[in-house]
């Protein structure tokens, strides 16, 4: 291959015909800078030919193609650590960027689609992303070997340089040519762990984004400005399913810099030179709705169906034993009704996205979780073919599972945009943080009602009857989440308590409300974790148990929740520890994805309520790859999770959600931010993700310590509803 | 609309635009520099905040006709001493996650230490409670702060 560049056309079919030899490899020229660089001066994202997995350039940069995208959880520095480990390259060599959008060569293995979620994007690309890193390293040998006239076996490599005993030597960037023209190894020997240079060592790498979101040149999609483009505000109902009844634009079109207005199926677009003229003009709009099929119900209207439904019994999710009988036999009954609200994902970076539709093609550009189904959506609503359709993913201002839209809901309304004023002019939809807070796609609503009977210091019986929308009913993801119609996303957690209790039996009730629900960072265990976890805390207290050693206690068969457990206990010193006075300490234990987290609170009582003064966390993810990731995750995860739980809530009055903005919609600040100190729990078990899984357990254990103070543990969240910023 | 001079990281820019526009939509828009983030529009994030005659300002919420001759520099234009050390210790203790709040977390944290060279966790809590991060970074935030103060010491 020539350092020249290539037309995409031939590029993507080449790289396509290797991978269709089942190979997971391209290796070619760089044709340009890529963005990420640790020195790069300016890291704005170059437009990539679709190719695989990795790009060496002539200069020895090595380029990860990340399949997942970035919005801070880490899968740049992950991929590039899992591929820099089996190639044997130096860290400063390695840049990363967004793969394009190609379901074939793209797909999560999860999903068998392109996407991110799940926290998945480690546990799904470990193998493969190392396998691209061996294979490149053997051909790169190969090349070598044939140009020094030595035998490959001979030949080292070492941080980015290839080494013979005769003082040959070289980089990688002189011999990727040539290395692109071999066959690709379907099975490159992979290291032993032993052998791990990058892999779970302490300092071995430094986040190849941190340069750019420290300098101001990271660009997110609120950033495009491409010549021309106009920026298009939306107005739409202010209820879920309200429709446009009559509009009128005038007083709107009057406004500088407006270009043009136009309905559109959510509603009204304005379009025009920028955000301001674009606000200004959309606050003008005359709209009336027709809400004749939207939801009008409120929160607290909902509430009491919810409740009332709580105390009948569900659909039968997991049974054993026999909780009735057990119930008339006697003990001490514990019943707990716990109440979570609708909450908005609120990323910093509020809903947005550009494209550009030009005819007879279109190129879009934004912070898309799921590329595939976003790719199809746009090409249907423009009518072109798929091919005809560029996707490319950047980065994103955060996410918390709101950018992952089954439904397609912002590529649908940025085609339908699009489509409106029809080609020519790019567009950037851009929501405000209003629009973002009101559209819905919430964690849902729920209602869990607990019951459970405490027996001669033991629980001997668990009930939990669950009320909730389903997250994913009516999705693409219906059929892989769907048991006997049930969708496992409402119970998850609660189906599965790591507790052995002889009488158990978990139900749900499915219901449905007009508004739009979605996986919110950890997604049923927001609610079951915290039910599952301040319920058990709860009876083990009346059975005089400690609420370590009681756990640990009924987790015979849970070795991965006890060891999580056992090392938050001894981080903390939990048994030895002189708590100071007027403070005390809460633990909760919670696996999400196939990763255990066990946190251990410590809080006192404010005027206003808890403040919590430090978290102690303990994380199993499997195989560690990168521990100071890891170690960012579980603490973002738990001011994330205690922000939620002291002050968040979205409500909704007669249909209409009523917070728009962080001033109701409370955020954690960083003066109530606790101390927090993470172990990471050594194992060899496959790597499994960190996105979510240190979120469950926070609250129940700020519950668990209010307990401990005296106080109730909070049954209906958040904890403090009334307070504003 | 009418037409302004912004002195912005030094340069003047002449704009002909609402004299409503908020001065963050005058800088990204306008002007083109799009380090500066929108958040909120209404003073609750700090994920806007710039630099107005050297003390953090939210930009989404100061109309560009009020800004007169002030000097306005955002994180392009950051090259105090402090500013860097800043930026070094953000990089040293890899404190961004999905990095949008960061640009507004950098000019209060600078500002600060220009104020402030030994700050206490209490002055932290004081200058940067203003700035929200979604993706909860305030540990390495705090961190890299009282890091930054440390490397100015010598
Ligand atoms: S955008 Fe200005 S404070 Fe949020
Ligand atoms: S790093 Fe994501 S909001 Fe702060």
């Amino acid at each position: 291959m020539n350092a020249h560049v290539k037309p995409a056309t031939e590029l993507s079919r080449r790289s396509l015909l290797k991978a269709g030899a089942g190979l997971v490899l391209g290796v070619y020229v760089a044709r340009s800078g890529i963005a990420f660089a640790e020195d790069a001066p300016a890291a704005k994202s170059v437009n990539i030919v679709p190719n695989t997995f990795l790009v060496i350039g002539k200069d020895d940069t090595v380029t990860v193609l990340c399949k997942h995208i970035e919005f801070g959880q880490g899968p740049f520095t992950g991929m590039a650590t899992l591929v820099a480990e089996e190639l044997d390259a130096d860290w400063a060599q390695m840049r990363a960027d967004h793969a394009p959008s190609n379901p074939v060569l793209y797909k999560n293995l999860l999903f068998g689609v392109q996407g991110t979620g799940g926290s998945s994007a480690i546990s799904n690309s470990y193998e493969q992303m190392r396998k691209v890193g061996a294979a490149a390293r053997e051909m790169l040998v190969a090349v070598a070997a044939d140009e020094w006239k030595v035998p490959a076996g001979e030949i080292t490599v070492e941080k980015g340089v290839i080494k013979h005993a005769s003082g040959k030597q070289s980089g990688f960037g002189a011999f990727a040519e040539k290395a692109m023209q071999l066959p690709v190894p379907a099975n490159p020997k992979l290291k032993d762990p032993s052998e791990f240079k990058l892999i779970g060592k302490e300092g071995a790498v430094k986040r190849l984004d941190t340069i750019a979101k420290s300098n101001g040149t990271a660009e997110y999609t609120l950033d495009i400005h491409d010549p021309g483009t106009l920026t298009v505000l939306v107005a739409r109902s202010p209820r879920f399913g309200g429709k446009v009844a009559s509009f009128d634009a005038s007083a709107a079109k009057a406004v500088p810099g407006v270009f043009d207005i136009k309905e559109v199926p959510n509603g009204v677009a304005v379009y025009a030179e920028g955000f301001w003229p674009a606000k200004t003009a959309r606050d003008l709009l005359k709209i009336s709705w027709d809400d004749s099929k939207a939801e009008k119900r409120g929160t607290d209207q909902l509430l009491n169906e919810f409740r009332a439904l709580s105390k009948t019994s569900g659909a039968l999710v997991k049974q054993e034993g026999d909780v009735e009988a057990e119930i008339a036999k006697g003990g001490r009954l514990i019943e707990t009704e716990f109440v979570f609200p609708y909450l908005a994902h609120a990323p910093m970076e509020p809903i947005n996205a550009f494209i550009h539709w030009k005819g007879d093609t279109a190129s879009a550009r934004y912070g898309s979780q799921f590329p595939t189904p976003d790719h199809a959506v746009i090409a249907q609503v423009l009518g072109l073919d798929i091919s005809k359709v560029e996707l490319k993913t950047i980065l994103a201002g955060g996410s918390f599972g709101r950018r992952a839209q089954q439904s397609t809901h912002v590529a649908m309304e940025l085609a339908q945009a699009a489509k409106a004023i029809g080609p020519g002019r790019p567009i950037k939809l851009v929501w405000t943080r209003e629009d973002d807070m009101r559209a819905g796609y919430y964690r849902p609503f729920g209602v869990h009602r607990m019951r459970g009977v405490v027996r001669d210091g033991k629980i001997v019986a668990w009930a939990d009857t669950i009320v909730g929308q389903s997250i994913m009913k009516g999705s693409p993801f219906e059929a892989m989440t769907f048991k006997d119609g049930l969708d496992s996303t409402a119970y998850e957690g609660s189906n599965d308590i790591p507790y052995a209790v002889p009488n158990f039996r978990c139900d749900l009730h499915q219901v449905d409300v007009g508004v739009p629900v979605l996986w919110w960072r950890s997604v049923g265990h927001t609610h079951t974790g915290y039910a599952v976890e301040a319920f058990v805390d709860q009876l083990l207290e009346a059975a005089g148990q400690d609420p370590v050693e009681g756990r640990l206690a009924m987790m015979a068969d849970k070795p991965r929740h006890a060891g999580v457990l056992k090392a938050v206990a001894e981080l903390a010193n939990w048994k030895g520890a002189k708590v100071e006075a007027g403070r005390a300490r809460g633990v909760a234990v919670v696996e999400s994805f196939n990763t255990f987290v066990a946190q251990v609170v410590e809080l006192s009582m404010g005027a206003d309520g808890p403040v919590v003064h430090k978290v102690w966390c303990a994380v199993d993810c499997g195989v560690a790859v990168n521990p100071d990731i890891i170690r960012a995750q579980m603490e973002g995860g738990i001011g994330f999770a205690l922000g939620h739980i002291l002050y968040a809530q979205q409500t909704l009055d007669g249909g209409v959600p009523v917070s728009g903005n962080f001033n109701t919609y409370r955020s954690l600040r960083i003066n109530e931010m606790p101390e927090v100190e993470v172990v990471v729990v050594p194992s060899t078990e496959k790597p499994s993700g960190v996105g979510e899984p240190g979120v469950p357990p926070l609250g129940p254990a700020v519950a668990n310590a209010m307990a401990k103070l005296g106080l109730p543990r909070p049954t209906q969240l958040p904890i403090r509803p009334g307070d504003t910023a | 609309m009418a037409a302004f001079t912004l002195k912005i990281n030094g340069r003047e820019h002449q704009i002909d635009v609402d004299p409503n526009t908020p001065l963050l939509w005058a800088i990204r828009d306008n002007v083109g520099l799009t380090g500066t983030k929108y958040g909120c529009g209404v003073a609750q994030c700090g994920a806007c905040t710039v630099h107005l005659d050297g003390q953090t300002l939210r930009s989404c919420s100061l109309p560009v006709s009020a800004v007169g001759k002030s000097e306005v520099t955002t994180i392009e234009g950051l090259n105090s001493k402090e500013g860097g050390a800043v930026q070094k210790a953000w990089a040293a203790l890899d404190v961004p996650q999905c990095g949008y709040c960061q640009s507004g977390q950098i000019m209060s944290a600078t500002a600060l230490l220009e104020l402030n060279p030994k700050p206490s966790d209490q002055d932290i809590d004081l200058a940067m409670n203003g700035n929200l991060c979604r993706c909860a970074t305030y540990v390495r935030i705090r961190a890299a702060i009282h890091a930054a103060a440390k490397s100015l010491e010598g």
